[in-house]
């Protein structure tokens, strides 16, 4: 079901809301069992806020877009009701103590939060295999991971466990679980959406997004939660109008197809796909012309500098003295030490270790200052590239979903899971992927994503380009 | 060439991260942490002369507000009582010296 469906049905009054987020629970309690999306739900708050929406309506009172859509929000942003654990042992019994910018604006348009999703240790992950609470399963093949890191919500969406989903994206964490969940994701402009009462990870690229069945439930999602917010500095107005150089006809849009995607490393059916679906896009009129973005091999190198580097600095406040998990020691640095040998899982504490090396005295020339000129290299090269097209298209992610303990042995080879979304996050981009295509395996059909991305603050011309994909 | 790092190195790091490793997980931290700098060493390719370091990618410079006296969305005794020791509502931290 989609957000405007249940808006109709629900002014129609030919369901009550009571009705369909008992449908929505009913749903969890059949499948959650095996799939784990949730890692906390709420079902008496769901229900009595269902019940205020019914009494709205029953009142002939007008609701929102919004209201009454049951949500699932990421684990990692504060939500008052809840815990938020950001799937780590270190906040196991963190409660909320108050609501992110993005939930007060969804709780003041109605929404009802269902609950909260899994994801990898502080979303440092691409399988939600990370998780100290267990990991995740794909809805399409549960032997199968759903990627990560909001690989809850992910699930949660594709499932049909609730409408939409929060995520957050540092290098790929909306889009590559989307992909591999066969959903719509939508990582919008650095900054678009404001970072207030999201548990950071690398504050430099850290977005929040929705997950939805489609895109215009995205952009229904994005509308809501966007906009300047005083309590994060770095957040910033997208004009809806002024950014998109109106064109809504497929006929104005020039796709930008870089090369350095479609080389080594993707499976070549997943190749094949996206060829398919430019090919559509072609066919109904825009024109595509092959781009090269020859920093792309350097993206994932960079990231894996500057990112641990800001998650070793952001995840220092985990001391063991303010909240969350605490152990006893004789001294201070006892009990910090305790504290984050306890709290932390291991690929926390090897991207903390990382990061405290890279920023560390006589290595932060060599690795943190290096990696920011680079950036802007990729940057530039991206800027570029927008001069003389409108949107660029690539796979979103270089396999399908792989199998469970795949890739946990070999950090290097997870993270290669995040190539083609990276670079994204890097430049502060926008970007969508949309489900284009189900390729089967073992008898069961998988997904493939088809990534959009567009300049800065575009957000809206993404989803209008997405929205135009016809299967 | 290979980047990898001692064993007191690890030792170096996990101190300065107030990480507690166990001799046993030495060598596995070893070992992945020098394939990652491995991984990134491919950067020493990259000509970055007079190239400026990104500093905000969105080119937002000196983001003020009005220092005016308003609420957070939090509540502060909410967040003094999450912490696990208090006293007269401050949170108690164990000596330093």
């Amino acid at each position: 079901m989609t957000i405007s469906q249940i808006h109709k049905q629900l002014t129609g009054k030919e369901v009550s809301c009571k009705e369909m987020v008992r449908g929505f629970l009913d749903e969890i309690k059949k499948k959650d069992k095996d799939i784990h999306a949730y890692l906390e739900v709420d079902e008496e708050g769901a229900m009595k806020q269902a019940e205020e929406v019914d009494a709205k309506i029953e009142k002939g009172e007008e609701i929102a877009e919004l209201t009454g859509v049951p949500i699932a929000v990421k684990d990692n942003i504060l939500t008052k009701g809840f815990n938020c654990t950001a799937g780590s042992k270190i906040l196991e019994n963190y409660k909320a103590p108050y609501d992110a910018t993005c939930i007060q604006k969804l709780r003041g348009a109605g929404a009802i939060f269902m609950g909260k999703t899994n994801l990898d240790e502080f979303a440092m992950g691409s399988s939600t295999e990370n998780s100290a609470f267990g990991p995740t399963k794909n809805p399409h093949n549960e032997e199968r991971v759903p990627g990560g890191s909001s690989g809850g919500s992910a699930a949660a969406v594709g499932a049909g466990m609730c409408v939409a989903g929060l995520g957050s994206d540092t290098g790929g964490s909306i889009r590559q679980p989307a992909a591999f969940c066969g959903v719509v994701g939508f990582k919008p402009t650095y900054g678009a959406v404001s970072r207030y009462g999201l548990i950071a990870m690398a504050s430099s690229l850290d977005q929040i997004g929705p997950l939805a069945n489609s895109v215009e439930d995205a952009r229904i999602i994005f509308d809501a939660i966007r906009g300047k917010d005083g309590f994060d500095a770095t957040s910033l107005d997208i004009n809806p109008k002024s950014e998109a150089r109106n064109s809504k006809q497929i006929q104005n849009i020039k796709i930008g197809i870089p090369k350095e995607y479609f080389g080594e490393g993707i499976d070549p059916e997943i190749k094949k796909s996206i060829e398919k679906a430019i090919k559509k896009y072609e066919e109904n009129g825009a024109k595509i012309e092959e781009i090269s973005l020859p920093h792309t091999d350097y993206g994932l190198a960079v990231y894996y500098i500057i990112m641990p580097s800001e998650v070793s600095a952001n995840l220092a406040r985990y001391d063991g003295i303010r909240y969350g998990l605490s152990k006893d020691a004789d001294n201070l640095l006892d009990t910090y030490i305790k504290t984050r040998h306890n709290g932390f899982g291991a690929e926390v504490r090897r991207r903390i270790m990382l990061g405290t090396h890279t920023l560390s005295s006589g290595y932060y020339d060599a690795y943190y200052l290096k990696a920011q000129k680079v950036r802007t290299l990729i940057k530039r090269e991206y800027e570029k590239a927008f001069s003389k097209i409108d949107v660029i298209m690539t796979p979103t992610t270089p396999t399908l979903p792989f199998e469970f303990g795949e890739k946990t042995k070999d950090p290097v080879s997870m993270y290669l899971s995040d190539i083609f979304t990276v670079g994204v996050n890097l430049a502060g981009l926008p970007a969508a992927t949309i489900p284009c295509d189900w390729i089967e395996k073992e008898g069961k059909k998988l997904p493939v994503g088809l990534h959009i991305i567009g300049p800065q603050k575009s957000d809206y011309k993404v989803l209008e380009v997405a929205e135009m994909f016809k299967n | 060439m290979s980047k990898n790092l001692s064993k007191e190195q690890v030792e170096h790091i996990a101190e300065l991260a107030r990480i507690g490793i166990l001799d046993e997980e030495k060598e596995k931290f070893q070992k992945d942490l020098g394939a990652v700098l491995d991984y990134v060493d491919k950067l020493e390719g990259v000509d970055v002369a007079d190239v400026e370091p990104t500093a905000h990618i969105t080119g937002l410079e000196n983001e003020m507000r009005e220092d005016e006296n308003g609420s957070s969305h939090a509540d502060v005794k909410a967040l003094a009582d999450m912490a696990p020791e208090t006293k007269d509502g401050y949170v108690k931290v164990g000596k330093v010296l």
